[in-house]
């Protein structure tokens, strides 16, 4: 791997690697090297057995204000059609293991997109979250049309787009863009613990799990049902599944092995 | 900043802010706001502030918005006192509830309108046995800001809250102590060394530690039990991080005074 410039990685922890965004000193904005850096860790942790989730962060005070607006500006739309961005995105979007965001203070624009591209979200009661695009005569480039609709619903998801204003970590989980507030020093802490529990559960089932959740989002529900049913007759064939249901029996601790 | 609206002091840890426009009972315009804005920012940057006191020069303690800031001649085009609010009064209020350490209020004189609610909005309020409270919005056709229609019925309860919001009576200190309004009525020569007195000794306590409990009592009036718990939780994990709470528990042990450093 290349030195790493704009995201910092953690030790694997219990089977958990963390993330921090570290450009502290642009408030995290999301720029192409930075998503690049998060594309390519995430590509590379797929493959690695001992991951087992992964947690992103901006750390304490800030999550990420949105993407690199020079960089942007730079391009017409010709650039623009030629812009690795989109890629980047949708390798992040491809990562077959939970990824679960915590956020304190700022998820703007690609920020909030980037919350969402994530499985779980956990806010420290400071974030805010908004599509500000609007602002500069853009709009959200990364899923925030529509993956926000899908999270929110379809007014809440015009408010931010076509106004541009910001919801607090409260709204935001009000309406299921976040699925826990606590307080801003504890958000690491309790998003650890979550990907923790996650990543202690038998492997194979978590990432069908995932894969088979998403699928609601773009699918009709007699083919969702249909997958999900696969996916479940799939795990008939894991050793997990046999150990988790004998140890269940025993009145035991299951011992998996993601086999 | 020169201050001229008010008085802005900090010594021993201690900040504290005087309203200052004695002739119109210490009224708000728009230059004072702007000072206690200032003076609020002090407070909130500096890591030898551990209390902020509060309070009035002269007969009274704060009569509220001065009115003649206020354009309401007929054929005018109505005020917007929304905007006043949004710039003024709540980024004030919000600031006094989210500091962190204790805000105590001495109320030397009359408290009215917006002037009270202030003052119900710090943490630790004492007045002047010839102080009064008067939700006076409602005679102007107005309703109580500042956070009176939050905090009264949390500190009263609702029959008594509609009843002070909706009839605007004057309710001296003695009785705004009996009904749970204030901390405490003293005597009027009292108050201002008592006051400070309060804030000198809150100001060696455990700084961080009372913040947390701030916050978790204001907390308490959006959460569920449930919540609560967790917040609890969740706040003593970082109380028990404190350098303080170290101290606190060597100092019992070791049967001495503990010195606390608000870390």
């Amino acid at each position: 791997m290349q030195q790493l410039q704009d995201i910092k990685l953690s030790e694997i922890d219990a089977g958990v690697l963390t993330i921090t965004l570290n450009r502290p000193d642009a408030y995290n904005a999301l720029r192409n090297q930075l998503l690049m850096e998060l594309a390519d860790v995430l590509d590379q942790v797929a493959d690695n057995d001992e991951v087992k989730a992964v947690l992103v962060t901006g750390g304490d005070k800030v999550f990420a204000a949105g993407a690199d607006i020079k960089e942007m500006a730079a391009l017409d739309a010709v650039g623009m059609l030629s812009d690795k961005r989109p890629t980047y995105w949708k390798r992040i979007a491809a990562f077959p293991k939970p990824l679960i965001a915590a956020v304190n203070g700022y998820a703007l624009g690609g920020g909030c997109e980037l919350v969402m591209h994530c499985d779980i979200v956990i806010a420290g009661d400071n974030a805010q979250f908004g599509q500000p695009e609007i602002n500069l005569g853009i709009i959200p480039g990364a899923g925030g049309t529509q993956r926000l609709i899908r999270t929110v619903g379809k007014s809440m998801a015009m408010q931010l787009v076509l106004s541009g204003t910001f919801i607090s970590a409260e709204q935001a989980r009000e309406f299921g863009l976040v699925s826990e507030v606590v307080i801003p020093e504890r958000t690491l802490e309790r998003a650890r613990q979550l990907a923790t529990t996650i990543a202690s559960k038998p492997p194979v089932a978590v990432r069908l799990a995932k894969e088979v959740l998403l699928k609601a989002f773009d699918t009709t529900l007699d083919s969702g049902l249909n997958l999900e049913r696969k996916a479940f007759t799939l795990l008939a064939a894991t050793e997990d599944r046999n150990e988790g249901i004998a140890a269940f029996m025993e009145k035991r601790k299951p011992n998996f092995t993601g086999k | 900043m020169a201050y001229q609206n008010i008085e802005f002091e900090i010594t021993d840890g201690v900040a504290v802010l005087t309203l200052n426009r004695p002739d119109s009972l210490n009224s708000f315009n728009a230059d004072m706001h702007a000072e206690v804005r200032n003076a609020l920012k002090e407070v909130k940057k500096s890591d030898q502030v551990r209390c902020l006191l509060i309070t009035g020069n002269g007969r009274g303690f704060c009569a509220g918005q001065d009115l003649s800031d206020r354009n309401v001649a007929p054929g005018a085009e109505m005020p917007n006192l929304g905007e006043s609010i949004e710039k003024n009064y709540n980024p004030m209020i919000r600031t006094i509830n989210s500091l962190e350490m204790p805000v105590i209020c001495a109320v030397n004189g009359v408290a009215a309108g917006a002037g009270a609610n202030i003052a119900f909005a710090c943490d630790i309020v004492l007045a002047a046995k010839s102080a009064s409270f008067i939700q006076a919005f409602c005679k102007i056709g107005l309703v109580p800001d500042s956070g009176g229609t939050y905090t009264l019925p949390r500190l009263v309860g609702q029959a008594r809250a509609m009843g002070l919001a909706m009839l605007g009576d004057k309710i001296k200190a003695e009785q705004a102590e009996q009904w749970g309004m204030i901390w405490k009525a003293v005597d009027d020569e009292a108050l201002k060394d008592e006051a400070l007195a309060l804030a000198k000794q809150l100001a060696t306590q455990p700084t961080k530690g009372l913040a947390l409990i701030k916050r978790a009592i204001n907390a308490s009036w959006n959460n569920s039990f449930d919540e609560q718990l967790d917040l609890e939780r969740d706040l003593q994990t970082l109380a028990g991080r404190t350098e303080d709470y170290r101290e606190g528990v060597a100092a019992f042990m070791e049967k001495r005074q503990p010195n606390f450093k608000g870390k």
